[in-house]
């Protein structure tokens, strides 16, 4: 078997990694060129230097909309992943119908981003009118809370199957250990589940931290950053700087933008990834 | 066990070839569920010398686009495919398109701003067949001589009315002539509400599928007045000299509505449109391009509407007409080849002198070969034959009573940020939460500002 592997792995490896580069790679160092120049279309650039970098620094927008995503991922990674575990601990217990919940808790991540911010933008209006509060797109404060809601909606079921996996994967005679020992359950909970379950942690904030600089879908239909842009990600900021101008050096501002975005990302997830691996323990 | 693996493995890579090959052909099913004309001709496109790719800004009309084009490869051997761009995302299609080794012939661009983006794609029609075919030379869109776009479709916009209603209300479409007598009927409607049973205007949602009525139509009556009193046609820098009409028709719109003005940052365009379609309301702000959705089976009859001019209390209203223009302007790309560049004017020759393409894009009902209904298009082109639709005879009729139509000049607004800016302005005032000043510094400040930045 080891053997075949080490003569076949081209087989299996190559047309991946084709597709990795056709598809992520290259397109990704044009980025990086094209974030240089001023373009309409990406078959003729002209190159603008630094120009696109300087803008990108000093426009306000882009950093109010730094500040709204980082808030907005930080209030959103906490909620979700509490919220997710939390759910998960109560659904490895035996009880009855763990397995309808699990599937009711996983059908929101079913649906598509664009969707549920048209769903929620009528059910949250409804209720601030019946409130008579100022709807979501004129107050940022209810957009941000809002965007939370819907985040939480959609994506708590999906950390909670994580969860699930990572909380039945505990031997079950590490517990049973701490159980004779006389642990009480926070402290099971704290000193055992907890720990073991660290691999899920890792994933799940990577996954929480992530989508949450990357929300674009369910920001743009919720809120479309009303009022006055105040309710805007990093993600839209971009597409806004795009599309709501005309002329090529636009274009180059948001490529710009996008390619510190994207290393902004990247350190963001290595950071966190190298943080809580620390935290892993050998089972 | 070995054996299973490797039958595993290989599954792996079937999948992973499959899944690649199955976006690839997903794509082309795209293009080609829109296009069956290429699809036809494919083999011998090259032997006729050339073909046509349009990129379609209009949704409504992408059946007759389809029906036409094919009619036209049946016709004359050419292959034209059409591809329509969802409502929107026109400008993020056309961009990524244009990028491709196949990129459209034939696209479109809304006016003076938009072709500052698109102007060294566009080839110069001046000498064009089809330009000759233009009844004025102001339906074409120029950069010095050269003429880069021509405008297709002719549309107006004003207050729609539900004569019906209005009538049972005590008033006649004569009866408003002005912005007072506008104001006095809605302000008379509003106070019998309860007696009456509707209000006066339809809600003027600020959604983003409604906001464009009057973050970009409304907004061009207090331009225009201003272009008119200086004898310009586009500026730099707007003063805001008309704010304060702008502002007594907003009023006017959304405390004589359907609905509180602080649920107006919700409603979307097709609430407005169910409110009027319902008989909840008797005006309507919106365009010739909404007949077909008010009037028909089961809608309302011809006899039953009419549109009257935006009043906003400026210039000179008894001879103030609709708002009448276009922001439609095709253009042909110069980065196509020779043969395709031909095959595209032949096109479009043929599309506003011949009979099927002259009753395709101006007929009503039946108009279209396959009994479909046509696009009801009001064309500046000479052989156009006379629209079914009953604002656009309207607005022919105001021409020849000799009232001034009002001009779109929202073409020169400088940016979609702007538009952006005072559509939160004016949904923050609807709302209470922001005040008029708001929208007076998103006018005309942001005019310089977004001006200075979309030219800089």
């Amino acid at each position: 078997m080891q053997r075949s592997l080490k003569r076949w792995w081209p087989v299996f490896l190559l047309p991946t990694f084709a597709a990795f580069c056709v598809g992520f790679i290259y397109p990704f160092i044009q980025g990086l060129y094209l974030s240089f120049c001023k373009f309409i279309t990406i078959d003729n650039p002209t190159w603008n230097g630094l120009a696109n970098y300087i803008y990108a620094f000093t426009d306000a927008s882009f950093r109010q909309s730094f500040l709204f995503s980082a808030a907005f991922t930080i209030v959103s990674t906490l909620a979700i992943n509490v919220a997710a575990f939390a759910i998960a601990l109560a659904l490895t217990r035996a009880i009855k119908g763990t397995n309808l919940f699990r599937t009711v808790f996983f059908m929101p991540n079913l649906i598509g981003g664009i969707v549920l911010g048209y769903i929620w933008q009528i059910l949250l209006n409804c209720v601030l009118s019946l409130l008579e509060k100022p709807l979501l797109s004129l107050d940022a404060t209810y957009g941000f809370w809002g965007l939370i809601i819907l985040m939480c909606w959609q994506q708590i079921g999906y950390m909670m199957i994580i969860y699930i996996a990572g909380l039945q994967s505990i031997p079950s005679d590490y517990l049973e250990a701490a159980k004779i020992d006389g642990a009480t359950s926070w402290q099971t909970l704290w000193r055992i589940k907890i720990p073991n379950v660290m691999p899920s942690i890792t994933i799940c904030t990577f996954l929480t931290l992530t989508n949450g600089f990357k929300l674009f879908d369910q920001n743009l239909a919720l809120t479309a950053g009303e009022p006055a842009h105040a309710s805007e990600g990093l993600a839209l900021n971009i597409y806004y700087t795009f599309y709501a101008r005309s002329g090529p050096q636009w274009k180059g501002y948001g490529q710009a933008k996008a390619v510190l975005f994207c290393l902004l990302v990247i350190a963001i997830s290595l950071i966190q990834l190298r943080a809580t691996r620390s935290k892993e323990v050998q089972q | 066990m070995k054996k299973m693996l490797a039958l595993l493995l290989a599954l792996t890579m079937a999948f992973a070839l499959v899944a690649c090959g199955g976006n690839n052909s997903s794509n082309t099913g795209n293009n080609s569920g829109n296009n069956t004309a290429n699809d036809q001709t494919g083999d011998d496109s090259t032997a006729a010398g050339g073909e046509v790719y349009y990129l379609n800004f209009k949704p409504e009309q992408d059946a007759q686009w389809q029906e036409l084009a094919q009619l036209y490869t049946e016709e004359t051997g050419v292959p034209v495919t059409v591809v329509t761009a969802a409502s929107g995302e026109y400008e993020t299609n056309l961009m990524s398109e244009m990028g491709k080794s196949n990129p459209p012939t034939l696209f479109q661009v809304n006016g003076p701003v938009g072709l500052a983006n698109w102007k060294d794609y566009c080839y110069d029609l001046s000498d064009s067949a089809v330009y000759g075919e233009l009844t004025s030379d102001e339906y074409a869109l120029k950069d010095g001589d050269a003429v880069l776009g021509i405008a297709y479709v002719i549309e107006s916009y004003g207050i729609i009315v539900n004569k019906t209603l209005l009538a049972e209300a005590g008033y006649g479409v004569e009866d408003i002539q002005s912005f007072e007598d506008l104001k006095k009927v809605a302000e008379d409607i509003t106070a019998r509400k309860d007696e009456l049973g509707f209000a006066a205007f339809t809600s003027a949602g600020m959604d983003g599928s409604s906001d464009w009525r009057f973050k970009t139509h409304l907004a061009n009556l207090p331009i225009y007045f201003e272009y008119q009193d200086k004898g310009i046609s586009s500026t730099d820098a707007i003063e805001g000299t008309y704010l304060d009409n702008y502002k007594a028709i907003w009023d006017l719109y959304i405390n004589n509505s359907t609905c509180s003005p602080t649920e107006l940052a919700g409603k979307t365009g097709d609430d407005s449109k169910n409110e009027f379609l319902n008989g909840e309301a008797v005006f309507f702000q919106n365009g010739s391009w909404e007949y077909a959705n008010l009037v028909g089976e089961g809608k309302y009859t011809d006899e039953d509407l009419a549109m009257i001019p935006i009043y906003i209390g400026a210039g000179d209203e008894a001879n103030q007409g609709l708002c009448t223009g276009t922001e439609n302007y095709w253009c042909v790309n110069n980065s196509a080849s020779e043969e395709n560049i031909q095959a595209t004017l032949d096109f479009l020759y043929w599309c506003v002198t011949s009979e099927t393409g002259t009753q395709a894009m101006g007929g009503g009902e039946g108009a279209m070969p396959s009994g479909e209904p046509g696009m009801s298009f009001v064309i500046p082109f000479k052989g156009a034959i006379e629209s079914p639709n009953l604002f656009v005879k309207q607005d022919a009729e105001m021409l020849a009573a000799g009232k001034t139509p009002v001009s779109w000049n929202f073409t020169t607004m400088p940016s979609e940020e702007w538009k952006n800016g005072v559509g939160s302005a004016l949904t923050a005032y609807a709302a209470g939460t922001g005040d008029w000043d708001g929208v007076v510094t998103a006018f005309v400040d942001g005019w310089a500002s977004e001006y200075a930045l979309a030219n800089g």
